[in-house]
């Protein structure tokens, strides 16, 4: 083949690299555009209440994400330690996804219904109150924040444009559905919500039938902040 | 539960030929260009007599090269990667730690059959369930309670001989299984402002002989209008509802002035969530006798 022609027309050279290195993206990532499993929501998957969606918008604007993933991996000790592994159909109503991906707090993709109300509330207060070794910081201001109706109101309208389907009386509602609450009653029923699908965790499988185990409960104290 | 959706032929089928004509591609650019003309050069000199010559690739490059090739070719025909066609060792990622998951599982089920059948009290002595029973509280319970389940404001110590639901196994069994809602109503309303010091410091000063008489006269009148029905006319409370004793010294929400008062004016909620859906009978029966072993021997 005549090389010299590829070396000495930088034009063609560069058209022809990209063909190279974007098969990669092609085979991987394309695909994966098209397929149910990744575009439509898991069985059971609950909308956001307008409460929830005004919690999200603190976890996003405090960035919790920069320390709390919500990814459960295919791996036998996350699903013991946190529950069933994470589904991609889980998170098509997420905009933008709350993945994370780093862990210097636990994944949170499973909290919901393992606290009290009343145990979020004292530990976004002040972690050490609850967890002394935690080095997570406090968010105590979040109940002087009010929740506004009308932005919640905004978010779910903006959240419809991308795909979630909330329907015109969803919204409406919403003023009224975050009356008198603050951000951290926000933050905690948003929390409270994150839990798997209940059609996806049905089937007797031995990931739906043991998320703890003693194996994993050995390993350590689940609920300190470890990686 | 996790199995991936097929791929529609059309994706399928992008796949497999993008990826095995990339691979005959790179075959081909390696072998087209292997074999230049040897001791040419391209014509470029530099400092008078210095060429660039342009020789056909060294061997042992050019078999560590087909040695990728002929690796992915492997990789592909034993792993997934060819859109629906899912190698000859039908591995998935969801499979091994099904896998995985299954195998630990049995060795747990095994350590457990015999401790979960054995009696609360025999298992809170038995270092092994003891063992496994700690594990399970670090995991599940220390949050809320504490490593050392001595608890924290709001929160129950479960390790002393205090209990508010009671201390037999059957009434850990349940708190841990079903979870405890208990719930302060909030009087704010009903008292009056001048009866309100006299109450908090009767209910503080219960055993106290240095609390004057004459305030708890009026702190007992008042108690036994709003208080006794729930905390008992001896403020013993009532194990089969949750309601404290406030005649010990255990404060759950606080026994200063400032949090006895909060307490009657604006109420309290504690919230044990329920653990049925979380954890296996077996692994219940654990905690239990964990939890109940903490108070017995200490």
């Amino acid at each position: 083949m005549k090389h010299e022609i590829l070396e000495k027309n930088v034009v063609l050279l560069a058209v022809l690299i990209l063909a190279a290195i974007s098969i990669g993206g092609l085979v991987e990532i394309v695909p994966l555009m098209n397929q149910k499993a990744a575009t439509q929501p898991s069985p059971g998957l609950a909308l956001r209440t307008p409460l929830e969606v005004a919690g999200r918008d603190v976890y996003i604007r405090e960035g919790c994400y920069n320390c709390h993933s919500q990814m459960v991996r295919s791996l036998h000790e996350e699903v013991m330690r946190y529950g069933p592994a994470g589904q991609a159909g889980e998170s098509v109503w997420d905009h933008p996804f709350q993945w994370g991906s780093k862990r210097t707090g636990p994944d949170l993709s499973r909290i919901g219904g393992r606290y009290s109300d009343d145990w979020h509330r004292i530990h976004l207060n002040n972690p050490r109150d609850v967890v002394p070794e935690s080095n997570m910081p406090a968010y105590h201001w979040l109940t002087e924040q009010a929740v506004d109706g009308e932005e919640v109101a905004a978010m779910m309208r903006a959240l419809r444009l991308a795909g979630v389907p909330f329907s015109e009386q969803d919204i409406a509602g919403a003023p009224e559905a975050v009356a008198g609450k603050n951000q951290m009653n926000a933050l905690i029923a948003y929390l409270q919500s994150l839990r798997a699908p209940k059609a996806a965790a049905a089937p007797a499988t031995p990931a739906a039938t043991t998320q703890r185990t003693a194996a994993a409960a050995a390993a350590g104290p689940a609920t300190g902040e470890q990686p | 539960m996790n199995m991936l959706e097929q791929l529609s032929g059309f994706w399928h089928w992008f796949i497999v030929l993008l990826t095995l004509v990339s691979i005959a591609g790179c075959l081909w650019l390696l072998f087209a260009n292997a074999k230049a003309p040897g001791g040419s050069d391209t014509g470029h000199v530099w400092d008078d007599d210095l060429r660039e010559y342009n020789n056909p690739l060294p061997r042992w490059w050019l078999v560590l090269f087909v040695l990728t090739v002929v690796f992915a070719l492997g990789y592909l025909a034993f792993y997934p990667g060819l859109g629906n066609f899912g190698g000859r060792l039908q591995w998935s990622s969801d499979g091994q730690m099904q896998q995985q998951l299954a195998q630990v599982e049995q060795a747990r089920n095994q350590r457990y059959a015999a401790l979960a059948s054995r009696p609360i009290p025999a298992n809170a002595v038995d270092p092994e369930a003891r063992a496994l029973g700690r594990g399970l509280f670090m995991a599940n319970c220390a949050g809320c309670h504490g490593a050392d389940a001595r608890g924290a404001l709001g929160f129950p110590n479960l390790a002393d001989k205090d209990w508010l639901y009671g201390g037999d196994p059957e009434a850990i069994l349940a708190s841990i299984r079903d979870g405890r809602a208990g719930q302060m109503p909030n009087f704010n309303a009903m008292l009056k402002a001048e009866v309100v010091d006299d109450l908090v410091r009767t209910v503080r000063g219960w055993s106290d002989p240095a609390l004057p008489a004459e305030v708890r006269e009026r702190g007992m009148k008042q108690y036994a209008y709003t208080c006794a029905a729930c905390h008992g006319p001896e403020g013993r409370g009532n194990p089969a509802i949750g309601v404290p004793n406030l005649a010990d010294a255990t404060w759950l929400h606080g026994g200063s002035y400032e949090s006895v008062r909060q307490s009657i004016l604006f109420g309290r909620r504690s919230n044990m969530p329920a653990h049925r859906d979380l954890l296996s009978d077996a692994e219940i029966h654990l905690l239990a006798a964990y939890v109940y072993g903490l108070a017995e021997t200490p």
